[in-house]
């Protein structure tokens, strides 16, 4: 039973991101994205991580790709590229070599630091039914205390951002021929 | 693993057996079929309740009081050419429909539908001698669940849209995802209200705390959160006032503009199905769902029926309440402009719920660590009229700036 739902989820997951790359319309690359995160949602299912579960749903399938596919539609992107036109020049040899080289730490990392993904995988609770939210507690914990440090300077790298992006937005307008 | 994933439901710990298993196909059986009754009747409720609000008579020639109306119409949609426009992208053109129907549907497994949950009984019945919850599905992280899905909803309006391949669906679907991505976060968040008050996300823990009037979650949270959660809830459905997307006198018909019979009848139905969807969590997160009412010690039972379909009579007079006010919002609100929309949404609804949020945290960190209440909220009280008073200066700074720029809003 676990390996059927590894192997659907997996294949959830292979699928929608070789649609990512691979379709020709933005919307469709967009779209299989959806179907990899939902892949993702279900392995944390089955690992009993129900609260990342559900936020890779929420932030990741239900804000994020939303907001490709609204920026896709509102620029009007949104036609069917040529795919076998190579717009920068070696782009596809070079992806090919810095992928295979990710996919080589990542393998390398797994393998070296296998003892330490059981003894971290040992904090999570799993939910009973005197305590469904077990889980969450821990993880709650885990970022507003020990992590806590971490936690605001990533919501600061946030605000940097948006404040970056609304001052370069602004400035184009003053600079161009808008208004 | 899998007793993992199943285990949320007590029928399905340990051991498979047939009678548990029937129990949740039969659960899963009354679901489905009461939410498309439900649905049914709903759209005969609304134009029943519109046509009276407008000295009309309404559906009154199919079946008793027209109760059948919205049948004959199904049929008819059903028999209707199914039209594929030329421009469109077939694939998701028919995929669409399903994207918005399935979450409708898929929503409705985590509310409580009935149980009895005096005396700390926890909503739990017995069943051939199995216990179990009148509810589908009672997973660890609850009306997450609901909002996980009410936050995909979205892709099917917006893919309706976009692969019609014509205009005016799409600028539709473009509102559609604008609006249901700003909404969300103050839905999110005066929900993070009620979740900070019951220290739960089960949708059953929930109605087990709310115990008497008093303890409803919206005297509990102090009533903002549940305004807000209403007026987000209505923008996140797409319901009048904040129909946008189907905005007919300027987006001809929206994000359906293209579609004709049963993948219509789909949209539509997923619209009436979200509203009583919406109008139960309401109910489960503020008004204490299957929990009669209770006021101090005396509680108004209804005699003669067990306490356990007590409370699908409370849940449905509660449910009904909240349809009716949805309708009553669609008869008398004028549709909202969509900058005014924005403005509503960031500039009121996200800064309210979020400050909201904040002066129930600081009481409750107050309350652990024993300090006077009333200075922890005098101080918070004194925080957040702080950052209203930021806020506006930054508003008029930006509207300020705007004039400059020679923009007229």
């Amino acid at each position: 039973m676990e390996l059927v739902v590894f192997v659907l989820a997996a294949a959830m997951v292979l699928g929608g991101a070789l649609g990512v790359v691979t379709r020709a319309n933005p919307v469709h690359a967009a779209m299989s994205l959806v179907l990899t995160l939902f892949g993702i949602a279900v392995m944390f299912v089955s690992h009993n991580a129900h609260f990342l579960a559900a936020v890779q749903v929420i932030v990741y399938a239900g804000a994020i790709v939303v907001l490709f596919l609204f920026v896709i539609m509102l620029l009007g992107v949104d036609e069917s590229e040529d795919l076998s036109v190579e717009p920068i020049a070696k782009q596809r040899p070079l992806a090919l070599i810095l992928g295979g080289g990710l996919v080589a730490i990542i393998i390398a990392a797994v393998v070296t630091g296998r003892e330490n993904f059981a003894s971290a995988g040992g904090a999570l609770e799993s939910a009973t039914l005197e305590s469904p939210d077990a889980n969450i507690r821990a993880l709650a914990r885990s970022i507003f205390s020990t992590n806590v440090f971490a936690f605001e300077i990533t919501s600061v790298l946030l605000l940097v951002a948006v404040v970056g992006t609304v001052v370069m937005a602004r400035r184009m307008k003053s600079l161009g021929t808008g208004k | 693993m899998i007793s993992a994933l199943l285990s949320v439901d007590p029928l399905l710990d340990g051991k498979l057996l047939w009678t548990p298993l029937i129990i949740v196909l039969v659960k899963v059986l009354i679901v489905f079929v009461v939410g498309l009754v439900a649905t049914m009747l709903m759209v005969w409720f609304e134009r029943k309740v519109i046509a009276g609000m407008q000295n009309r008579v309404g559906p009154n020639k199919a079946g008793p009081w027209g109760l059948l109306q919205t049948l004959a119409d199904g049929i008819k949609l059903f028999f209707k050419e199914d039209l594929l426009p030329e421009r469109s992208d077939k694939f998701v053109f028919k995929l669409a429909p399903y994207l918005t129907l399935v979450p409708a549907f898929l929503a409705f497994a985590i509310i409580p539908l009935g149980g009895d949950f005096r005396d700390g009984k926890g909503g739990m019945v017995t069943m051939f001698g199995h216990q179990t919850r009148l509810q589908l599905a009672d997973p660890p992280i609850g009306v997450l669940f609901a909002l996980a899905i009410s936050s995909i909803a979205v892709y099917g309006i917006m893919l309706a849209g976009w692969s019609s391949g014509s205009k005016y669906p799409l600028l539709g679907s473009v509102r559609a995802s604008a609006q249901m991505v700003s909404y969300e976060a103050a839905l999110g968040l005066s929900l993070g209200a009620v979740l900070l008050v019951s220290g739960t996300l089960s949708t059953a823990g929930i109605v087990n705390l709310q115990t008497s009037v008093g303890r409803w979650n919206i005297v509990a949270t102090g009533f903002v959160p549940f305004f807000i959660f209403l007026i987000a809830a209505t923008a996140e459905m797409n319901r009048p006032p904040f129909d946008l997307v189907e905005a007919e006198q300027e987006l001809v018909g929206g994000f359906n503009t293209e579609y004709s019979s049963i993948r219509f009848a789909l949209f539509f139905l997923a619209e009436f199905m979200n509203t009583i969807t919406m109008s139960a969590l309401i109910v489960t997160l503020f008004f204490g769902g299957p929990q009669p009412i209770t006021i101090g010690n005396t509680t108004l039972d209804i005699p003669v029926l067990p306490n356990a379909l007590e409370g699908t009579v409370w849940l449905l007079l509660k449910v009904l309440v909240f349809l009716y006010i949805y309708v009553w919002f669609r008869a008398t609100l004028p549709r909202f402009r969509y900058d005014q929309l924005m403005d509503l949404g960031w500039k009121v609804l996200i800064p309210a719920s979020l400050g909201w949020f904040m002066l129930l945290a600081a009481q409750r960190v107050g309350r652990d660590a024993g300090w006077d209440q009333i200075v922890v909220t005098l101080v918070s009280a004194l925080v957040l009229i702080g950052g209203y008073a930021l806020l506006q200066l930054a508003q008029k700074v930006s509207r300020s700036n705007r004039e400059k720029d020679g923009a007229s809003f």
